[in-house]
Formats: structure tokens, C-alpha cells, sequence
């Protein structure tokens, strides 16, 4: 009796001890990961880094000025292409929660968000690139937009449902039309959801590469047309990573490391407006 | 009222629009992988040759490289991830331990693909040419294990997440029962929290695999990029989200890209089964639970 | 609704605008103000063209510089994106660039394939060295059966008789032998390719030569710089790239045997004397294998592919006269940039073969140079 007792108690000391063990197995050397990768890209980063463009294959030196511009405009078009939409398919997911059609909507809407990036490129390449006849931040935009359309969906039929009812049904009373009573009333009070949806939206399409392999194609110079091909961040660092040259990689790590950041101050964000408006219901 | 009509047709056509979108992802890719399925038909997912010459395309080696790679990446990060849950969901009472432990775990998750390749490039390769040269296979350094490796830590904080959530939806009532009854809390998890949530698990374990399916970048970067069929788990190989971004731009035939695109239907196909299977067994056990 | 996103995308297209404008007036501001004496030198005449290109990575760094020489002096930006021969051929036939680069010419059933009538026009020669990762990093040389049964697996290790026999003297390691080749349709695997099947049998048997081919064993990577990464960072692997790459990157490369039986080095010279034979009208050639004596047998003419007729899908004129000129000025000014990038200039009678070529297009039917 007293044995087994003891017995139990062995094992679960063993069992803790191994769960600690497992888990700062993984948490360390994801730390590790992060360490390294700000100690190869923070020595990089100054003013003529973030302001100037690459050099030529094998010079040293240079900045990554195009990228940081072509990214802001991919992110730009992906998300004006998106957010407007996915705000409104959110919107009627959450008005007609049970209806044959919104069941398919919501499975679809599932779908797209397992759908692997490189074929969101492969359809963005089909669709414009093939059909317009050139490489394009907007067929870019498109790629990304289309990975980030199920994300504001989510997150924009999620937040509308934890707004009380009682809410709705007081506007409607008070003589409101039901189309004020969605925008001024129901979706103002959900605001807080739907935008940190869209910022998740943004973090994670910043960082995709793929989709823009065969989309925004790169581009030495700086761009700012929406028709015309650009360079992006996670695209330089893909190209720059893989070569042999030792000022690339350098200008890789160092791009990584702005890529970081932003995904980190999008996080961030979004963290606080959760804390701050969150839907009291 | 006029304009509140127009508005609910707005939002229901924003809707039909979404499925549109869909179906006409599915088409595109579908239509345009027409010539490559008329000229191989089904063989072309057992075909071992992908020879670009003699204008053969199978899908073999690069299905064989996708599950593998998952597979064992899968494998690797259970330990991990299921660990990760446990102490979180079980142990960790204190809120501010489990809000700093989380906020690591989500961090990690935001780390673009790309550089999670990057630093394997550098960093876990070597470490495995290391580990090959002393078990006597060919030091490649890159190559199916190392892209497991690197899919691994990638997934752990994705399936720590979905374990955590699972594990939250069982109930507590059972729990405390157990523990008046004297139970130890590695009974507890062992006896009452995991038997409850198996099912759940399962399906975040398919969620997380579908995810590692079409994972792309950080693959591509270090499995070595060889179209033929693997050998093992040390050889070089290709997924096929990896061959897409190898060869896509570059394809110089209309049959070559077609073949491609139609990897890439494949690959559709493949995750979306996979993502709604796992969303269906993690729903019916939120539904048990309430 | 329709409204409304007409608005945001106005709205959208505004600020990119107004960023743009903002931008601009920055970069000048930055570009002015280190050298004011020099702002004319420093700031490129204005125009608005900007010419897109695609391809070879064989020829990219030469281009990349000949590009940014031609931007300073004439303000045409020329964006080239090296992805490859196969893919540079494919974008010139899906009309997305201006003009496609590559290490091989158009096969006549590829040029078939298109209505339009495409011109194939040589910029320049260049070797493809074979690198290596070996400790010490000896200078080796290579047979082509050692080369052949590196490429095809049947040569294994480092230290096998073979590759002893022909590099007495120097120590070999026990080491297994990993190649590294191209995954994407690469006009260097195209040379290399193409010199493997000449020289060996059974490689034409096996695997044969074109942009990209199926390897029997090793790892891929992505265009010149790929593969010259890959090389660096696997200890023991073999691989095949355009010389600059493996002089940028201080990696040793190896003496091919030609087809007089004398080892070579790929130097100006070598590669020069490959390409001393004689051309097509359509210059259209491989040199691999040259049987001049003295020439290095992994050698080749790298093209720029473009339309005969430039009127097509709504190009303007200027666009296509920007491009013939561009063209123009690589053929001869922009051939002082291939001798200290160890490319070698065209042969005189290349480049009035190439004159030629040029004086032939046409924006619609009016020849666009006299």
C-alpha cells in the first residue's frame, strides 16, 4: 500500500520532470533560432541599409530600399483587395449563421485558408500574369490577397458573434434600418476583432515567399508602379540566402531581421487593441 | 428599407462570391492541368520519372518526398508540442508564466518561412552533414531529414496551440473528480485529460499535418531539390510545393508547367481533405463537450 | 458596391502616387547631395522606359553591370532577372519581357512553334567551369569519362583510380562525391549537357542534353548562384557553373580535357579560341567540344532572344527603339565589360553578324535602325 503510494507519486515526479524536459527542449532552442538570426542581421542594419538599393552580384555593400517599397505596396494591394470583402462575407456569415449557403460559404472559407501559398501563386500567375502579359506587384497583391481573404473572414464573423443580440434588437427598436444597425452599431463594436484579424492577416502574407516567386518576379531597381514588377523582402532574402555571395547573404540576414520586426510589431499591436476595446459582452 | 435590401444582396452576393472564388481556384487549376492529365492520365501519380528530355512527368518522387517529409516531421515534433500543451493546459497555473510561455510559442509561429530555411541553411545543415558522416550515409547536409527537421520546429507551436485549446475543452468537473479521488496529476492527464481529448488531438494532428503538406519555402531550401525517387531518409528530394517553386518560372515546356499545375491541384486537393477532417473531428468533440 | 471599389482603388492608386512622388523627390535629394559637383555625372538623363529581360543566369553578371553602365549614361533602366535560360525562353514566347536571355538557341521546332519570327543574337562567350569542395582545394584535372561517370554515379569517391591516374601528385580524400546541378532549364546545363553527350556514350544513351534533364543522382539548386552555394557549403560536391561565379567566390575549379587531349583551363584565351570557328548567318552554334586546339571544351555563345517585328501587343515605338539600341550599344560599347568579368568578347565577325541581325527589325514593317 505504502509502496505503491510512493510508486505513484515517482511517476508523477518522472512524468513533470519530463514534460519541463520536452518542453524547454523546444523553447530553447526556438530562442536560439531567434538569437541567431538578430545576431547575424542587427549588425547590418543603419540609415544606408534601409535606404539604399542592392548592388550588383558580388560588390559589397548596399541596402534593401526596393524590398522594404515593394513589400509596402504588395501589403497595400493585398489588403485593400481583401479586407473590404472579407469584412462583408464575415459579415453575412455571421448574420445568417445557420443557413444551407452559409454553411457552404464557411467551408470554403476553410478551404481557402488551407490552401498552400504556392498554389495562390500559381493561380495569381494564371490569372494575371499569363493574361496580362507581365510580372506585377498587383498580380502579387492578388496572390496574397487571396491567403488573406479567409483570415479577416474568420476573424470578422467571430468578433460579430460575441456582439450580444440584445444590441442588434435595441437599434432595430430605437427605428434604426438594419443597414445602420450593422455598420454603425454592430460592426463598430466588433472593430477591435476585425481589425486584429486583419493585422494577423498582414503578418502572416508579409512574410510569404512563395506565391511571389512567379508573381512580383524581382526587380534591381526601386518601383513603385503597381503594373511593373518589384522586389519584396522575403523574395530578397530567398535569392540572397541561396547565393554564394557573402555581401547578399549579409543584406539577408538583415532584411530577415526587418521582417521580423514588423511581423513582431503587427503582433503587437494587435495584442493591444484586443486588451484595449475588447467586445464587452 | 430600399437600401437595406440592397444591403443584405450584398452581403449575400459577398458570399456566393466567395464560393466563386473558390471554384474558380479549383477550375483554373484544374483546366490548366488538361494536357498533362490527357497525356498521363492516372499513371501520372505513380510515375517515377520526372525527365523534362523524353517529356515524362510522374508525381512519384515528389508524393513519396511530401509524405515523408510531414510524416516525419510529424513525428519529431509530437513530443514537443504535446509537452508544450500539457504543462501549459495542466500544470501552469500561474497566468503570467503561461501568458510569457505563450507569447514565446506565438512569435515563433510568426517567423516567416523563409527564414526559418535561411537559418536551417546555415545552422541545422551542417549539424546534419555532422550526424551523416558519423552514422557513414552521404554527407549531403541537406536533404528529406533536415527539411523534416526544420518543418518540425516550424509546426510545434501550430500543434502546441491546437493541443492547448483541445486539452481546455475538457471538462473540469472530471478532472476535480479524479483528483478527490486521489489521483496524481500524471494520472489525471494520463487517465482522464488525454483518453478525453484523443480524438481532438487527432484532429489537430491532421490539421498540423495539412499544414506541412503545402509548407513550401523552408523546405525548399534545404531538401536538396532531386527529382528522382528518395532512398531514404538521409537522400535528397523534392515536395511537391518544392518542385513548383523550383521549377515554375523556369519550365520550358507547355506539358512540363502543365505537369506542374497539376502537382499543384494535387497538392490542392490534398489539403483541403486533409484540413476538413481534421476540422470535423475537432468540431464533433467540441460539440460532445457542450 | 461597384462604386465603392472604384473609389477605394482611385483612392488607392492616389496615394501610390502621391507616395511615389514623395519618394522621388527624397532619393533625389539623397543622390545630390554627396557629390554636388558631380550632379550631372550623378544623375542618369530622365526616361520614362523601363526594359524588362529575363534568363540566363550564365550571362547575369556581366549583364547586371553592363545594365547599370547603360542606366548611368542613357537613364533606361533595364530590370533583368536571372531565372534561368528555359525560363527566359519562356517568358520571350508567353510576351511578359522585352527580351529572353539564353546559353542555347532556339531549336528551329521551338522557333516553329511561335508565328512571329524570333532572332537569336550572341552578347558574348563564356566557359562553364567545374567546381568542386575539397579540402586543400587542389587545381584537378578531368577526362571526359571521369566527368561522365561523376555525372552518370559510377565514379563514386574522390580518391578513385580514375581521377588518381590523371592527377598524379595530388592527394585525393576518401571522400564520397556529391554533384550539384541546376533545377531549373539552365542554358549552363544545356553546354555542359550538351559536352557530356558528345564525349560519352552512354550519357547520350542515359540521360541525353537539353535546358534541364534528369539527373540520375545529387542535389539541385536554383540558378548559377544556387548551385555556387550549395558547392561552398557541401564538402566533397562537384558542380558545374559559369566561371565568374567561381572566380567571384575564390572556389577551385578543374582543367577539361579537349578533344586534342590537352588540359585546359577555362581562361579569355581558351574560351576565345573555342568560338573561332565558323558561324551560321543565324549564328546560331554550339562550341562545346570545339576541335580547335587550345580551346576549352565546356565553352558557348550566350544569346539575347527578342521578336523581329517589335510591334506587338500594344508596345509603343519608343519602347522597341530603346530595346534596338540598348542591343546596339551591348555589341560594342558594352563589350569592354566582358574582358574583367573573364567573359570574352564577341569575335568581330560575330558581332557583324549580329549587326545584321539588329538592322533586320522591324516595328511593323519599317526597320527600326538604318
Amino acid at each position: 500500500m505504502e509502496s505503491s503510494y510512493l510508486l505513484r507519486l515517482a511517476k508523477d515526479r518522472i512524468f513533470f520532470a519530463l514534460i519541463v524536459f520536452f518542453a524547454s527542449l523546444t523553447i530553447l532552442p526556438l530562442l536560439f533560432i531567434l538569437f541567431y538570426i538578430l545576431k547575424n542581421g542587427l549588425t547590418v542594419i543603419s540609415w544606408r541599409f534601409l535606404t539604399t538599393l542592392p548592388k550588383p552580384a558580388g560588390e559589397p555593400g548596399g541596402g534593401i530600399s526596393n524590398a522594404i517599397v515593394g513589400t509596402a505596396l504588395l501589403v497595400l494591394t493585398a489588403g485593400l483587395l481583401s479586407i473590404p470583402f472579407g469584412i462583408l462575407v464575415g459579415i453575412y456569415l455571421s448574420e445568417n449563421p445557420n443557413g444551407l449557403m452559409a454553411r457552404w460559404v464557411r467551408v470554403s472559407n476553410r478551404i481557402l485558408q488551407g490552401v498552400p501559398s504556392i498554389v495562390a501563386g500559381i493561380i495569381a500567375y494564371v490569372w494575371i500574369v499569363k493574361t496580362s502579359g507581365g510580372f506585377s506587384v498587383f498580380s502579387g497583391g492578388i496572390a496574397l490577397g487571396m491567403l488573406m481573404i479567409p483570415i479577416v473572414v474568420q476573424s470578422t464573423e467571430e468578433t460579430l458573434k460575441l456582439v450580444p443580440g440584445a444590441l442588434k434588437e435595441a437599434s432595430l427598436a430605437l427605428g434604426a434600418s438594419y443597414t445602420s444597425t450593422i455598420l454603425k452599431v454592430i460592426v463598430p463594436t466588433g472593430l477591435s476583432g476585425i481589425v486584429t484579424g486583419i493585422l494577423l492577416g498582414v503578418s502572416r502574407v508579409i512574410g510569404e515567399t512563395a506565391p511571389l516567386l512567379f508573381t512580383v518576379f524581382g526587380n534591381p531597381f526601386m518601383s513603385y508602379r503597381l503594373f511593373k514588377p518589384a522586389n519584396a523582402l522575403p523574395l530578397l532574402i530567398f535569392n540572397y540566402a541561396l547565393s554564394p555571395y557573402h555581401s547578399w547573404q549579409d543584406l539577408a540576414w538583415g532584411a530577415s531581421v526587418v521582417l521580423i520586426g514588423l511581423v513582431m510589431t503587427l503582433n503587437l499591436i494587435s495584442k493591444f487593441l484586443v486588451a484595449k476595446w475588447k467586445v464587452r459582452s | 428599407m430600399k437600401t437595406d435590401s440592397l444591403f443584405r444582396f450584398i452581403l449575400f452576393l459577398s458570399g456566393a462570391l466567395l464560393l466563386v472564388l473558390l471554384g474558380a481556384v479549383f477550375l483554373t487549376l484544374f483546366f490548366s492541368s488538361i494536357p498533362s492529365i490527357k497525356s498521363f492520365g492516372f499513371l501520372f501519380v505513380f510515375g517515377k520519372d520526372w525527365n523534362p528530355i523524353s517529356k515524362e512527368f510522374g508525381a512519384l518522387p515528389f508524393l513519396i518526398g511530401t509524405f515523408l517529409t510531414s510524416t516525419a516531421a510529424l513525428l519529431f515534433s509530437l513530443p514537443f508540442s504535446l509537452a508544450i500543451s500539457i504543462l501549459l493546459g495542466e500544470y501552469l497555473s500561474n497566468p503570467f508564466f503561461s501568458a510569457v510561455f505563450k507569447s514565446v510559442i506565438e512569435l515563433l509561429a510568426g517567423i516567416p518561412s523563409v527564414i526559418y530555411g535561411f537559418w536551417g541553411l546555415f545552422v541545422l545543415v551542417p549539424v546534419v552533414r555532422w550526424l551523416e558522416l558519423k552514422i557513414h550515409v552521404l554527407p549531403y547536409g541537406v536533404g528529406i531529414f533536415t527539411a523534416s527537421l526544420v518543418l518540425s520546429i516550424m509546426i510545434i507551436p501550430y500543434s502546441a496551440f491546437l493541443a492547448i485549446e483541445i486539452l481546455k475543452l475538457v471538462p473540469p468537473e472530471i478532472k476535480e473528480a479524479a483528483y478527490s479521488l486521489g489521483a496524481t496529476r500524471y494520472e489525471v492527464v494520463k487517465k482522464v485529460a488525454l483518453p478525453y481529448s484523443y480524438s481532438g488531438i487527432f484532429g489537430g494532428i491532421l490539421l498540423a499535418y495539412g499544414r506541412a503538406l503545402g509548407e513550401t519555402m523552408a523546405v525548399t531550401m534545404v531538401i536538396g531539390n532531386s527529382d528522382f525517387l528518395p532512398k531514404s531518409l538521409f537522400s535528397p528530394g523534392n515536395t511537391i510545393a518544392s518542385v513548383i517553386a523550383n521549377e515554375f518560372t523556369e519550365a520550358a515546356g507547355r506539358l512540363h508547367l502543365s505537369s506542374l499545375i497539376e502537382l499543384g491541384l494535387i497538392l490542392f486537393v490534398l489539403t483541403a481533405v486533409t484540413n476538413i477532417l481534421g476540422d470535423l473531428i475537432v468540431k464533433k468533440m467540441s460539440f460532445q463537450e457542450s | 458596391m461597384k462604386r465603392i471599389f472604384t473609389t477605394i482603388f482611385i483612392g488607392f492608386l492616389g496615394l501610390n502616387l502621391t507616395a511615389c512622388s514623395f519618394m522621388k523627390s527624397k532619393s533625389e535629394v539623397k543622390t545630390t547631395s554627396p557629390a554636388p559637383l558631380k550632379t550631372a555625372a550623378v544623375q542618369p538623363p530622365s526616361n520614362t522606359v523601363t526594359l524588362l529581360g529575363a534568363g540566363s543566369t550564365f550571362g547575369y553578371p556581366l549583364y547586371s553591370k553592363m545594365f547599370q553602365a547603360y542606366y548611368k549614361k542613357r537613364g533606361v533602366k533595364v530590370n533583368y532577372e536571372p531565372i534561368g535560360s528555359g525560363g527566359g525562353q519562356r517568358q520571350l514566347f508567353n510576351k511578359t519581357v522585352d527580351f529572353g536571355a539564353s546559353d542555347v538557341y532556339l531549336t528551329s521546332a521551338q522557333m516553329k512553334k511561335t508565328k512571329d519570327s524570333i532572332l537569336n543574337m550572341p552578347t558574348c562567350m563564356g566557359a562553364v567551369a567545374v567546381t568542386y569542395n575539397l579540402p586543400g582545394n587542389p587545381v584537378l584535372k578531368f577526362t571526359p569519362q571521369i566527368l561522365a561517370g561523376i555525372f552518370l554515379g559510377t565514379i563514386k569517391k574522390w580518391n578513385n583510380p580514375a581521377i588518381e591516374k590523371v592527377n598524379k601528385g595530388i592527394h585525393l580524400p576518401d571522400l564520397p562525391i556529391m554533384t550539384v546541378h541546376r533545377t531549373d532549364g539552365s542554358g549552363d546545363t544545356g553546354i555542359f549537357t550538351s559536352y557530356l553527350a558528345k564525349v560519352s556514350a552512354s550519357w547520350k544513351k542515359k540521360v541525353g542534353h537539353g535546358l534541364a534533364v534528369s539527373w540520375p543522382n545529387g542535389l539541385g539548386a536554383k540558378g548559377n548562384a544556387g548551385v555556387a552555394g550549395l558547392i561552398e557549403k557541401t564538402p566533397g560536391s562537384i558542380g558545374y557553373i559559369t566561371l565568374i561565379y567561381a572566380l567571384q567566390n575564390h572556389m577551385s575549379y578543374g582543367l577539361v580535357m579537349n578533344s586534342h587531349k590537352e588540359f585546359i583551363k577555362p581562361t579569355l584565351k581558351s574560351i576565345s579560341l573555342a568560338g573561332n570557328v565558323k558561324l551560321p548567318p543565324d549564328t546560331r552554334i554550339l562550341v562545346t567540344n570545339s576541335n580547335v586546339p587550345g580551346a576549352y571544351p565546356i565553352s558557348g555563345f550566350t544569346w539575347l532572344l527578342f521578336y523581329k517585328n517589335q510591334k506587338y501587343q500594344g508596345r509603343t515605338k519608343q519602347r522597341a527603339k530603346e530595346l534596338v539600341k540598348l542591343l546596339w550599344w551591348m555589341l560594342h560599347k558594352g563589350q569592354k565589360f566582358t574582358k574583367p568579368m573573364d567573359y570574352a568578347p564577341l569575335p568581330p565577325k560575330a558581332v557583324k553578324l549580329d549587326e545584321k541581325i539588329l538592322k533586320s527589325v522591324t516595328f511593323g514593317v519599317k526597320p527600326l535602325l538604318k
